[in-house]
């Protein structure tokens, strides 16, 4: 049993692998007909990983161990975090080995070992994308951290699996005090995946970058390594939003290999629908700048306060 | 869940005794330095370490006495006539008695390879004061009477003071130790005033002060008195003014030892008061070193985050987690005295991790930058930089320090952050209205100063070992020697395991808990390996899974990627989006970092700004911060004393005529009285 629940828990993990690059293809298929544009094929970035995979890989001389070891950090953490997160089943192995608070400090360890390695090279646009994706991580922790809080407080824990746990138990459809905290979470989910309106992904204007200048002295597959955690990094924290709202179709209890079967249709489903609502969220809103980001985030942390007073006040 | 254990006495003392004479054994270690006070060699390679050894073996004896759990006093006939010194060893002593020797052993191994001969103090004299210095740390820990304590308390506040000093050439060095002797007396006379009101009318043992009954009224001021004496010694703001003085002033070893050791002697204290000395706590108590402790928190994550001086900048992130200490405490007392014994506990533990993290990580930090102070000469951040390539020893050891400081899973200091949001989110239980709203806000704050310390983390590390280096001479820069790498890597040990063993930690820990408050936490799930301390909540953390599944994935990545795509590595300028040449000095600076901050928390600081003009030939920017703190109270108060000062000094007028005058008048007066009454 306990091989099967490992094994379980490492085909969560490669359906997280597989599936995160096919998220962002959909989110810019989505995108691109908002926009009237010709879009691209979903299997776009699966080609994108591959090319850069072949490639030959460059870096500068003065880089330091740190600026090759940091890659593989970022997306160890990123495919242990898709482990954890209860997408699919909440009772596997490695889901009680971090709850949401873990979670988080594991997403701040990604970050952190990015932001050195951007560091390392010296460079000016290096520099100043660390110290801006360093500055959107301190603003957006606080009211990512409220909203789990919300959210453990319907279920008196903070480790995901009770939350989805006691959502899927409990009657169907949003408390007000939830739906406060979905807003902010969103919000905070668009600023740490460095999507539109607080990062562009697709800008090639280095002064405006934030996610994207702390890899510009990347390549080969560092590179791929990076854009792949950058992904999964948007897969998790997509299923981080269902696990805490949404989390009908989860397989509650012990689950093997099939029981992911039947649970997956519906994480597809629900991502389906996620990507679209992403796509229409970065076509409806423009790109601010940088020095506003705070108050874009301070916006999220009220409706996540607003969410705690709505429970503690009206209980619900 | 409340498992109350009762006190075992052992009729003979023997790891007090134990202790006792290891901490006589580092006055001796101090001594015997004055034989050859100019000799660098007997110090560094003979009395440093030996020191060091006593250090760790006072760690091992501490760790004994925690889990035997038991409680053993003595009477010394030292000191005064008919005032022996009263010596007590139980749990809370033992745990910061092991952060005492365990820290030092490590501090002292590098301080063995730091001190060379130069400007200042002879090291055998500097031997003395720091190794009377460590001894009358532990003598604090240990007493059990307000005499003995107090007494140690002063020569710890004086030895460091002297430490402080060892470069007494320089004038701001003298001013910083001005300023630390000011606040650490001032403090000192609220900790007297505070143990004079609790002593009732018995004698001066702590023994007696936990069976004075004091009315309610008492009770409080005596709180808030040794609130405020112990805050000054450990820098809560507003009373934290001293630190970033202090600490760049020092020397590093020495900064370690304050920063990671000292300020903890402060947490015991207040600890030893609000939970033993003074009787079961009122709740209310809790909130003003909860409020005091958020508070700090933010202003030592903010100032930390704008400073250019290396030391400066951990002085202020020491600043921020005496922020977080306190607001354990605070939240320990709140739920104590609410009738939640079992998440006190939690509170309380967290507490108590977090001075055990910050021991470790700080004294890392600290001997970091002394090992990069040596090596370069400078603590300017903005003229560092690229050190990793020189100074690979120092810079990797640094980074575990820097990743744990920044509260990073699995590293240690996350543990106790952790510990702390958990025990947070039992605050909307609190049995008092609006309170149980705040105090889930409080949570917002904690995050945000971990996040900050990410931030601040990321400027010190990067401007530091990163980059380019931003001086020629950075150059020449060597890494530190062999004693040094074993301290510095034994504190680095101690992170990776304070980080990676919890369940260990904690129900170590929990003989702590259940003497101040009355209860233990679970420690561990079924499985033994995850760490689900959390009363009556299915939480978990487990670090070490976290670990091995981490490396297990970095590995297999690595090893596929490079079977897979094994494409060469080529090395190359570096890119910079094809700018063209690249200098050092393009890149980020200290300065740099700090301007989102000045601009997000603008009323908390005093800035002078020097800007260009357009058309300047020589343009030149400087900006210099201070805390507000300085111009709205400090400067007033000081002011203030001084026009007291001298009023005062219109009755000293110089001439023994008019002081005979004066006591003629005074005995007048005093007839006068005696006759009238």
């Amino acid at each position: 049993m306990n091989a099967v629940a490992w094994l379980t828990q490492g085909l969560e993990a490669v359906v997280a692998l597989a599936a995160a690059p096919a998220l962002l293809g959909w989110v810019n298929q989505c995108r691109a007909w908002l926009q009237n544009r010709r879009a691209p094929s979903l299997w776009q970035p699966y080609g994108t990983l591959r090319k850069l995979l072949h490639k030959e890989v460059l870096i500068a001389e003065n880089a330091s161990p740190l600026f090759r070891l940091a890659p593989y950090v970022t997306f160890g953490a990123m495919v242990l975090a898709a482990g954890i997160i209860p997408s699919m089943g909440t009772r596997l192995p490695l889901v009680a080995s971090a709850d949401a608070i873990a979670l988080v400090g594991l997403f701040a360890a990604a970050r952190m070992f990015m932001a050195l390695a951007a560091m390392d090279v010296g460079t000016a646009f290096g520099t100043l994308g660390a110290r801006r994706e360093m500055m959107v991580g301190f603003l957006a922790e606080p009211a990512l951290l409220m909203v789990i809080l919300v959210a453990s407080l319907t279920s008196s824990s903070t480790a995901l699996p009770a939350i989805t746990e006691a959502l899927v138990s409990g009657h169907l459809g949003l408390s007000p005090s939830l739906a406060f905290s979905a807003v902010a979470f969103i919000l905070v989910l668009l600023a740490e995946n460095a999507r539109i309106p607080v990062d562009n992904p697709a800008t090639h204007l280095e002064l405006t970058m934030i996610h994207e200048a702390t890899l510009l002295e990347y390549s080969g597959r560092h590179l791929a390594l990076m854009e792949w955690a950058a992904q999964l990094k948007l897969f998790n924290y997509v299923c981080i939003g269902f696990a805490l709202f949404l989390p009908w179709g989860v397989a509650v209890g012990r689950i093997g290999p099939v029981g992911l079967l039947v649970a997956a249709p519906a994480l597809a489903l629900k991502l389906t629908a996620a990507g679209a609502g992403l796509a229409l969220i970065e076509t409806l809103s423009a790109k601010m700048r940088v020095m506003r980001i705070p108050e874009f985030l301070a916006t999220a942390f009220l409706f996540a306060v607003l969410g705690l007073l709505v429970h503690v006040l009206l209980g619900a | 869940m409340h498992i109350l254990v009762h006190p075992v006495i052992t009729p003979l003392p023997k790891l007090l005794v134990g202790c006792v004479a290891l901490l006589l054994g580092w006055g001796a270690v101090g001594v015997a330095g004055l034989l050859r006070p100019r000799s660098v060699r007997l110090a560094g390679r003979v009395l440093f370490p030996l020191g060091a050894l006593i250090g760790f073996a006072l760690a091992a004896l501490a760790v004994t006495s925690l889990l035997g759990g038991g409680i053993e006093r003595m009477v010394l006939p030292i000191g005064l006539p008919g005032l022996p010194a009263h010596l007590r060893l139980d749990p809370l002593s033992s745990v910061f008695l092991a952060l005492l020797g365990a820290t030092a052993g490590g501090i002292s191994l590098f301080a063995g390879g730091y001190f060379r001969a130069g400007q200042g103090t002879a090291p055998g004299l500097l031997g003395l004061q720091y190794h009377l210095f460590l001894a009358s740390m532990g003598w604090v820990l240990i007493a059990a009477d307000a005499y003995s304590f107090l007494l140690a308390w002063e020569a710890m506040a004086l030895t460091s003071y002297f430490l402080v000093v060892t470069e007494h050439r320089r004038a701001e060095i003298r001013r910083a130790g001005l300023i630390y002797l000011l606040m650490a007396h001032v403090g000192a006379l609220a900790i007297l005033l505070a143990f004079g009101v609790m002593h009732g009318s018995g004698p001066f043992t702590f023994h007696a002060m936990r069976a004075a009954h004091l009315s309610a009224g008492w009770a409080a001021a005596a709180f808030l008195l040794a609130l405020a004496g112990f805050g000054a010694k450990a820098g809560l703001v507003p009373l934290h003014v001293w630190l970033p003085e202090a600490h760049p002033a020092a020397p590093s070893p020495v900064s370690a030892l304050m920063s990671g050791v000292m300020l903890k002697t402060a947490v015991y204290g207040m600890l030893r008061v609000a939970l033993d000395l003074l009787g079961p706590p009122v709740w209310w108590w809790g909130l003003v070193p909860l409020a005091l402790g958020l508070f700090t928190i933010l202003y030592g994550a903010l100032f930390a985050a704008v400073q250019t001086d290396m030391k400066r900048l951990l002085a202020y992130s020491s600043v921020e987690n005496i922020g977080v200490i306190f607001t354990g405490i605070g939240l320990t007392i709140v739920f104590a005295g609410s009738g939640m014994p079992a998440v006190a506990a939690l509170a309380l533990l967290a507490t108590l991790y977090h001075c055990l993290n910050h021991a470790m990580m700080k004294s890392l930090l600290f001997l970091g930058t002394g090992a990069v102070l040596h090596a370069t000469g400078e603590r300017n951040l903005g003229r560092l930089g690229g050190l990793i390539h020189r100074m690979p020893w120092v810079a990797w050891l640094t980074l575990i320090g820097t990743l744990a400081i920044a509260g990073l899973p699995p590293l240690n200091g996350f543990v106790s952050e952790w510990l702390l949001l958990q025990s947070f989110l039992f605050g909307d239980q609190v049995p008092h209205t609006f309170v149980n709203l705040l105090i889930p806000m409080g949570m917002a704050v904690v995050v945000l100063g971990a996040a900050l310390a990410g931030y601040v983390m990321v400027k010190f590390y990067g401007v530091i070992f990163l980059g380019r280096p931003r001086e020629a001479a950075l150059e020449h820069a060597h890494d530190c020697g062999w004693l040094e790498r074993i301290g510095l890597a034994w504190l680095a040990l101690g992170c990776l395991a304070l980080g990676l063993l919890p369940v260990q930690v904690i129900g170590a820990l929990g003989r702590v808990s259940a003497q101040l408050v009355g209860a233990v936490v679970p420690q561990a799930s079924a499985h033994g390996w995850l760490l689900a301390p959390v009363p009556g909540r299915p939480v978990s953390y487990g670090p070490a899974v976290l670990l091995t599944a981490t490396v297990a994935v970095v590995l297999l990545t690595v090893l596929v990627v490079r079977l897979f795509f094994p494409q060469r590595v080529r090395r190359v300028s570096a890119w910079d989006c094809g700018f063209g040449a690249l200098t050092p000095r393009m890149q980020d600076t200290a300065e740099g970092f700090g301007q989102p901050i000045r601009h997000l928390f603008q009323p908390f600081f005093e800035m002078q700004r020097e800007l260009p003009a357009p058309g300047d030939s020589a343009p030149r920017y400087r900006i210099a911060i201070r805390e507000r703190i300085w111009t709205l109270a400090y400067e007033p108060l000081c002011a203030a004393i001084d026009g007291l000062a001298n009023i005062a000094a219109r009755v000293q007028q110089g001439r023994i005529s008019v002081y005979l005058l004066y006591s003629f008048v005074t005995l007048l007066v005093l007839l006068a009285v005696a006759l009238l009454s």
